[in-house]
């Protein structure tokens, strides 16, 4: 099943984020550390994408670059439309508001607030009123009507993950950026955030895309991407944790056996 | 262990100023209040020495009250004396001495010449050595004063009023004339160097003694200078030889000592005004440090659990925190050392302007001066950092490996115990303090006021939490989320807040307390005032010195003057207990005050006197009981023949005019009421008076406005002052608020991040962060006025009886110092919050 990389959009469909050419420089001169070299990546509405990668494959890089919490060197960054060159702090900062949605590794939840109260932070932060039937129905399913009253210290790590996605989802955001989500999580916890943000794909019609290292987790989503040495080098469609598994294996492989590939075309 | 310490201090330079500021400003304070009075110890310890012979021969018996004011004597010795004590053996020189009292000089633009500050000294002129073996006095410009109409003046004088050699120098006396004008003939310098801002006047002695002792050739004391070998002691004891009874020879090293003890009561008075302020400033200092250690230890319990896993026990955790605090303690001592000797200089300046020149002594930087500021600032630190340091220690070495730690915390139940024992007993001790007398009263008074201070500030984070609800709730319903969130943070460490805003709470406390009080005095003093104040004008000193009596003559003889009546205070002892008592024509006093008498006349003959109704209590004496005055020349015996209510004209008892020349004392008028006689305004009363007192300085015309004005404005001023020292505690506070913000900011990073990330604005974040130090700044402006005020009620109503007997709540004045406070606290966030706003929010999320 190997595809060329750098997949072409689908012909009609705007995407609901795309990165073309990205390339992010760390540091300057002799010393400087490609993160992302010309990286161009289309993440279609409705799709579940995972971005794999080995450590240091610049995974983490691209996908801050994508949700507008980093600047980029050289290239564009499409978020629902909307170009991100150019923008000002504070137009950034609206924009990962309205059109952005994040679970972080760790520490997703401000702890002084109420479960509640940190789902519907960004709406409240912008000074909106949350959509009724679509908080609800985001409550309903991340299943947690009941904790809700809670602080994040008397939440588990699992119910604390799934309260920051549906934090992530209840501005209807154009995309769901997840980094890492189960990192830090049991089994049990990891299959309990995965199939809800499975769920928001599925049945909410949302867009996700997580950054992970795990083959399990990168079993549930629709479409797996590969970073290496800051290049995108391959696409899985359809995953599962064996081809996932091998891919990578693949990966690890070329890149201990040889310089880094040629560059795409 | 070593090592980490010092990496740890090198890695917080800024965190580490910030805490040594409270540290710097409080062992300022201290060392400068001690340079100072140490300065102005040795500038008197000079004048003293400079100035007194080997022997003094003196009249005995007290020469001043207890409150050190000098009391008029206006006995003298015979000129033949000082022939007779010359032919003594052992007597190398014998100088009779004139001393004037109540002389001022009047500067080129007709205004009186120091006045409240330093005195004047007038003498006659001789070249009679001190202890010193150097003249008192010399000429070092032009030539000695010869006859009536030649003076001479020390440089400063000379040149502070204009005069030169050759120019007529204008003065005013007490003595029965009241004006003088004399050529200035020289320039003396006084022998023993800086004078202290005191001005010297010197007649020649005939002179002198027709100003002061009435023309004839007598003196008021004698200084005698010894032969080559011969002791003080044997001088002395030469000299009792021929000696009359109640005349006494004083060694100089006697009257040095009573002289430096005089001093020394006014200077201790001087070093524990401004000793008070250093301990107020380093009470608030030490909640600075001991919040900004708790949040140090809180950010590196990991890095300290870590060292405690590597095998670090929990003594060198404690020692390694307790060793920050010490290097804190000694830089902040040394630069508030530094600082202090700055403070003396500007206190030297200050009091300069009230008369107290000391330019002429270097500033005393006394071993002990630095002893004193190392152990305060060092002992404070450690104290403060001790608590956070135990803390530290606590914390298990597993906590290395954990994502979350909590710190070990003292249960607030706990802290709510100790605040209240605390607070009860503060409260016992001022009420025992209140009840008590004098020194040891106010010293309990004190620290009674420490107590309450300090419980309260214990009992903050619960106390504190109504207010901080309320406030949050407005936050709310004005800001939204970004107020919620000000909110949560503000209670989510209640002793973190709390122990920030109680170092505001402190120094608004003192200031609330002195505002209240200051309204109440001013109040008092206004119905005092309108209830008292019954003539049409009041003629006084502004330098509350007597004046002459020719000044009340003068005004008699003004057209459409009513009722004159002149009146003399001075201190004295009524059956051994110190009294102010006033001399005057009781009948004419009973006729233009209306002073409600209790039982008996106001009207005292001779060898009578009116009692106020609270000492005639306290002597338990009556009407018909006979009661004994001290005065320097000899007691004097007094039939009570009045009560009256207290009064603020009569203090504590009226005698008649006559005691005063019994008691050989001098007629001079300490205030001189005035009364415009029938058809005639008291406007044109006024215009009158006014052109009479023009040419004299010396006294002030008031009516009853002018004076309530001029009592408020002294009673305002010293308020100013005080204010203006607890400012001091106020600026640490802030920066205590300062502190601790920034310090919470660097430790939600993360949190900030996040909210950043999810959307938050920079101008929200901004707000969020000032919202949370005004919440900080309110709460220790509430708590602190809530304080004040019952500090203040309970301090008025147990002053009533000392003549506070108003209670005034300045309102708008504390509403004020809310306002104010909520101004502090955005001004505090202004460095956190820009902080917190620069942070990037990548970096924010992904920090340890």
């Amino acid at each position: 099943m190997t595809q060329s990389p750098a997949p072409s959009p689908v012909d009609g469909v705007e995407p609901a984020a795309r990165a073309s050419g990205l390339t992010k420089l760390y540091g300057a001169g002799e010393a400087a550390v490609r993160a992302l070299d010309h990286v161009s990546v289309d993440f279609l509405r409705g799709e579940f994408t995972a971005v794999m990668g080995p450590s240091g494959s610049g995974k983490s890089t691209l996908m801050h670059c994508l949700a507008a919490l980093d600047t980029v060197t050289e290239g564009d960054v499409v978020i629902g439309g909307t170009s991100l060159a150019g923008m000002s702090d504070k137009a950034l900062t609206t924009l990962r508001r309205d059109q952005v949605g994040f679970v972080f590794q760790s520490f997703n939840l401000v702890p002084t607030l109420t479960a509640r109260e940190n789902i519907l932070l960004p709406l409240a932060i912008a000074g909106r009123e949350p959509d009724e039937t679509w908080y609800d129905t985001v409550i309903t399913a991340v299943g947690l009507a009941d904790r809700l009253d809670h602080r994040p210290a008397e939440l588990s790590g699992g119910q604390q993950q799934r309260v920051a996605s549906a934090r992530a989802l209840v501005s209807r955001p154009s995309i769901v950026f997840a980094d890492e989500p189960t990192g830090n999580l049991d089994s049990v916890a990891s299959a309990e955030v995965l199939s809800f943000l499975r769920r928001s794909v599925d049945e909410f019609d949302q867009t996700v895309v997580m950054v992970t290292h795990d083959p399990l987790a990168a079993a549930y989503t629709d479409r797996v991407i590969f970073l290496a040495d800051g290049r995108v080098v391959d696409e899985l469609r359809h995953p599962t944790s064996d081809s996932v598994l091998a891919r990578m294996a693949a990966i690890q492989s070329e890149a201990m056996s040889a310089p880094p590939a040629a560059p795409e075309g | 262990m070593l090592r980490v310490t010092w990496r740890n201090l090198f890695a917080r330079k800024l965190r580490l100023l910030l805490s040594a500021f409270a540290i710097v400003l409080g062992v300022a304070f201290v060392a400068g209040s001690l340079v100072f009075t140490d300065t102005i110890d040795r500038a008197f310890d000079d004048i003293v020495s400079g100035s007194v012979s080997d022997v003094t021969v003196r009249f005995d018996g007290a020469t001043t009250d207890e409150n050190g004011g000098l009391i008029p004597d206006a006995r003298s010795m015979p000129a033949s004396l000082v022939d007779e004590l010359a032919a003594q053996p052992g007597v190398a020189r014998a100088d009779g001495t004139v001393e004037g009292v109540g002389l001022f000089v009047i500067d080129s633009d007709g205004k009186l010449v120091g006045g409240q500050g330093a005195p004047t000294l007038a003498f006659n002129y001789n070249d009679a050595p001190s202890i010193t073996g150097e003249p008192a006095v010399t000429v070092v410009e032009g030539e000695e004063p010869q006859g009536r109409d030649e003076v001479l003046l020390d440089e400063r004088t000379a040149e502070n009023a204009g005069y030169e050699v050759g120019d007529t120098v204008r003065m005013v006396t007490a003595g029965t004339v009241p004006e003088l004008e004399a050529e200035l003939v020289g320039i003396a310098e006084f022998g023993g160097g800086g004078l202290a801002g005191a001005s010297l006047v010197l007649f020649d002695t005939p002179t002198a003694q027709q100003i002061f002792l009435g023309g004839s050739d007598v003196f008021d004391s004698i200084a005698l200078t010894a032969e080559p070998g011969v002791s003080q002691d044997g001088l002395a004891a030469s000299a009792e030889q021929v000696l009359p009874d109640g005349i006494e020879a004083a060694t100089g090293d006697v009257v040095a000592a009573e002289t430096e003890e005089l001093v020394g009561t006014v200077l201790d008075f001087l070093n524990i005004f401004l000793l008070i302020f250093a301990a107020v400033a380093l009470v608030v200092g030490t909640f600075l440090i001991i919040n900004t250690f708790s949040i140090l230890v809180a950010q590196r319990s990991r890095e300290l659990a870590l060292l405690r896993a590597l095998g670090a026990s929990r003594r060198q955790v404690t020692r390694s925190v307790l060793l920050e605090a010490l290097v804190i303690g000694v830089v902040g001592s040394t630069l508030g050392l530094v600082l202090g000797f700055g403070l003396a200089i500007a206190l030297r300046t200050l009091f300069g302007n009230f008369g107290l020149d000391l330019s002429g002594t270097p500033l005393v930087f006394q071993w002990t001066t630095g002893a004193i500021g190392y152990a305060v600032g060092i002992v404070v630190t450690l104290i403060a950092a001790y608590l956070p340091a135990r803390r530290a220690s606590r914390i298990a070495p597993v906590a290395a490996m954990r994502d979350d730690i909590a710190l070990p915390e003292s249960s607030l139940r706990r802290r709510m115990i100790v605040g209240v024992a605390l607070t009860l007993l503060g409260a016992g001790m001022m009420a025992a303090g209140l009840v008590g007398e004098g020194n040891t009263g106010a010293s309990m008074v004190g620290i009674g006021v420490l107590g309450v201070l300090l419980g309260v500030a214990l009992m903050s984070p619960v106390l504190g939490r109504p207010v901080l609800q309320g406030l949050g709730a407005a936050y709310r319903a004005v800001f939204g989320t970004v107020g919620t969130l000000a909110r949560e943070n503000t209670l989510r460490n209640p002793r973190r807040t709390a122990a920030t805003a109680s170092a505001l709470m402190i120094g608004l406390a003192l200031v609330t307390t002195m505002s209240v009080l200051g309204a109440s005095i001013n109040k008092s003093i206004e119905v005092a005032v309108q209830e008292e104040f019954t003539t049409d004008y009041l003629v006084s000193s502004p330098t509350f010195q007597p004046f002459s009596t020719g000044i009340a003559e003068r005004i008699r003889d003004i057209d459409g003057v009513g009722e004159v009546v002149q009146q003399q205070s001075l201190g004295s002892e009524i059956d051994g207990d110190g009294s102010f008592i006033n001399a005057a024509d009781g009948g004419a006093v009973a006729e233009v005050y209306d002073i409600p008498v209790v039982t008996g006349t106001l009207d005292v003959r001779r060898g009578g006197i009116a009692v106020s109704e609270q000492k005639a209590d306290s002597l338990g004496v009556a009407v018909g009981d006979t009661v004994t005055l001290t005065f320097p020349a000899g007691d004097q015996e007094a039939e009570v023949q009045g009560v009256y209510e207290q009064s603020n004209i009569l203090n504590d008892a009226l005698v008649p005019l006559s005691t005063l020349a019994a008691a050989q004392i001098p007629r001079q008028d300490s205030v001189v009421s005035v009364n415009a006689a029938e058809g005639t305004s008291p406007d044109e009363l006024g215009t009158a008076l006014d052109d009479v007192v023009a040419d004299l300085p010396i006294v002030t015309v008031q009516n009853q406005e002018d004076f309530t004005e001029a009592q408020r404005a002294s009673v305002n001023t010293l308020l100013y002052l005080i204010y203006a020292l607890l400012g001091l505690a106020i600026v640490i506070a802030v920066l205590g608020i300062v502190n601790t913000l920034a310090l919470s900011v660097i430790e939600r990073t993360r949190e900030v991040g996040l909210l950043r990330a999810v959307g938050l604005s920079r101008r929200q974040l901004r707000r969020m962060v000032r919202l949370e130090a005004i919440a900080i700044a309110v709460l220790g402006a509430v708590l602190g006025i809530v304080m004040g005020l019952v500090f203040g009620v309970v301090l008025q109503q147990a002053l009533a009886d000392q003549g506070i007997t108003d209670l005034a709540v300045p309102i708008w004045q504390l509403v004020l110092f809310v306002v104010v406070a909520a101004v502090v606290g955005v001004l505090a966030a202004v460095l956190p919050a820009r902080r917190a706003a620069k942070l990037d929010v990548l970096r924010a999320i992904t920090t340890e």
